[in-house]
């Protein structure tokens, strides 16, 4: 295993310039996710989705604009690899989360399984799709796409430990600076995900940017629940033998 | 009031179509049915043995194909059987799958045959001692994702399939038996249906919103009514085949609605904003620690903070 990689996304300099989006669907050749108008500041891509690998939130707040260019967060506990039946979704070697999509058989239990709904299956072609932090790019020593479009610097890329560190002492510097809002989200490895590959510096509550505030992995609970079914499953075997005694 | 991004949900919905409720129905039928038959046998109720395999081979005949359909490539359907995974309830139920229909088919056509021998015997009893895991993995299935209204019902989920299963086994063998021979599929009905009942009630009680409101909610109205019909008309039937008929149609109807409820439950879920942030923001609010911080932020929010490149950072 090699130093686990990822994204730091600080979006207390993202511009909202979008030039991740169109980065990351250059390089990795993802169709088209529609010409839509949402009337929802300047956001009308709306949401990450199995055509929308980088989505550009907008929120517009008194005084003050907040954008946040959002992304795989690529869990240590991962859901949707997790729960794939084909093995379709892997581990790779920089510890990021993939789907090999010439394995992929469309079941679509990933889609429901992720806590920040990202991962998506694409209709005509069938099979789910998302971020693979450009495998490809990395095993040719490349940043991301994204990252390496990207005019702030608000996607960084690099070995995760060293990103910590770094978005560490930028909280510090934020808040020295009176930007009391700025606070780390995903960096925190006993959260309910095992911390994020992928994560992000907000300036507002994760639920203003459409994240979900405190996610936790689903097959966290599976052992429970694999035992409540199994006492279900006892109950309905003794209902059919109790159906069977002489008297009632 | 919770805090969001334009309304929007958080979640993706399931991109399941009606193939996936409809065989949590079917395979439940077929499982129950199949451990209802082994017992059946096992007792020398070769009548109700017979119908009982008719309907779990019936079941699990239909449920292949639903399955099938759903996927995104359907030709790659064998790709389930590539590797065995127990953190994916769907691989678990792939095995199943693939050990409990065979063993099913068999049981059913050397019943048919009148050849049952030892082949025959030892498919019934694979079918008949896998059938309650068919039943109900089902119920994990849909409990393990991120969908508030499945993840917090998976204490009753499990319950309410296996509950549910049971009376439409128990019904649809009613229904297929010559009424002197149906009294334990009877039982098992009238038993399936009460636990059907409670289990539905149970859940709503803890997991209220989505399975009380909107199309969900009404869906799960519908299969209570079908219900507590089917288990009356089950216990009043007497040696009217006629009746007897009527509640096992009226059981499979509650059954499949259950499951078509639960399903539309979790897309409602999904779509709501409110219901994947609340009650993550109530948990984060009950943890003491960064409150003061909260509470000051929320205070100049109030007042307006300058921003970022207002104060030249």
């Amino acid at each position: 295993m090699t130093t686990r990689m990822g994204f730091f996304t600080d979006t207390s300099v993202c511009i909202g310039c979008k030039a991740c989006e169109v980065a990351c669907k250059e390089w990795n050749d993802v169709p088209d996710d529609g010409l839509n108008f949402l009337a929802t500041s300047y956001d009308n891509t709306g949401a990450l989705s199995a055509d929308t690998w980088r989505h550009v939130a907008f929120v517009e707040q008194p005084g003050r604009w907040l954008m946040s260019s959002d992304v795989c967060k690529h869990c240590t506990h991962a859901a949707c690899l997790d729960v794939c039946p084909t093995g379709a979704l892997f581990r790779t070697e920089f510890d990021t989360v993939v789907v090999q999509s010439d394995v992929c058989n469309g079941c679509g239990y990933c889609v429901p399984a992720c806590p920040f709904g990202v991962i998506d299956k694409r209709e005509p072609d069938g099979r789910a799709w998302k971020c693979t932090l450009c495998y490809d790019r990395l095993k040719s020593d490349l940043e991301p796409a994204c990252a390496k479009a990207c005019p702030t610097d608000s996607i960084q890329f690099g070995p995760l430990d060293e990103l910590r560190e770094r978005a560490a002492t930028r909280v510090g510097v934020l808040r020295e600076a009176g930007v009391v809002d700025a606070r780390l989200y995903g960096a925190d490895e006993n959260d309910g995900v095992g911390g994020f590959g992928a994560f992000f510096l907000l300036l507002d509550d994760p639920e203003v940017y459409g994240l979900p505030p405190d996610p936790v992995v689903t097959t966290r609970d599976l052992p429970g629940m694999w035992r409540v079914s199994a006492g279900a499953a006892l109950a309905l075997a003794g209902a059919v033998a109790a159906a069977f005694a002489r008297r009632w | 009031m919770t805090r969001d991004y334009y309304g929007r949900p958080v979640l993706k919905e399931p991109v399941w179509k009606w193939y996936i409720p409809a065989y949590f129905f079917t395979g439940g039928l077929a499982g129950a049915s199949s451990t209802l038959a082994l017992a059946a046998r096992a007792s020398g109720n070769r009548p109700l043995a017979r119908s009982a395999l008719l309907a779990s081979s019936a079941g699990i005949a239909v449920s292949g194909p639903l399955l099938v359909v759903d996927l995104g490539r359907p030709a790659r359907f064998l790709g389930m059987l590539r590797v065995a995974k127990p953190t994916s309830p769907m691989s678990v139920g792939s095995w199943l799958l693939a050990v409990f229909g065979p063993a099913s088919a068999i049981a059913a056509a050397t019943d048919v045959s009148g050849r049952m021998g030892r082949v025959g015997w030892a498919a019934a009893a694979v079918a008949g001692v896998l059938g309650p895991a068919v039943s109900t993995y089902t119920a994990v299935l849909v409990a393990d994702t991120a969908i508030p209204a499945w993840h917090d019902a998976y204490r009753e989920l499990p319950f309410l399939f296996a509950g549910s299963s049971a009376a439409s086994a128990g019904g649809v063998a009613l229904a297929l038996t010559p009424v002197g021979d149906a009294a334990p599929a009877r039982r098992l009905a009238v038993v399936g249906a009460l636990a059907e009942l409670a289990a539905a009630r149970s859940m709503e009680s803890r997991v209220a919103g989505p399975y009380e409101n909107g199309q969900a909610g009404r869906l799960a109205r519908a299969a209570e009514a079908c219900t507590a019909a089917g288990a009356v008309a089950a216990l009043a039937a007497g040696r009217r085949r006629g009746v007897a008929v009527g509640a096992g149609a009226l059981l499979a109807a509650g059954s499949m609605l259950t499951r078509f409820s639960v399903f539309r439950a979790g897309f409602e879920s999904a779509a709501d904003p409110a219901a994947t942030i609340g009650p993550q923001r109530a948990r984060l609010e009950a943890v003491p620690g960064d409150e003061p911080v909260r509470r000051r932020q929320a205070d100049e929010r109030v007042r307006g903070v300058p921003s970022a490149h207002e104060r030249r950072i």
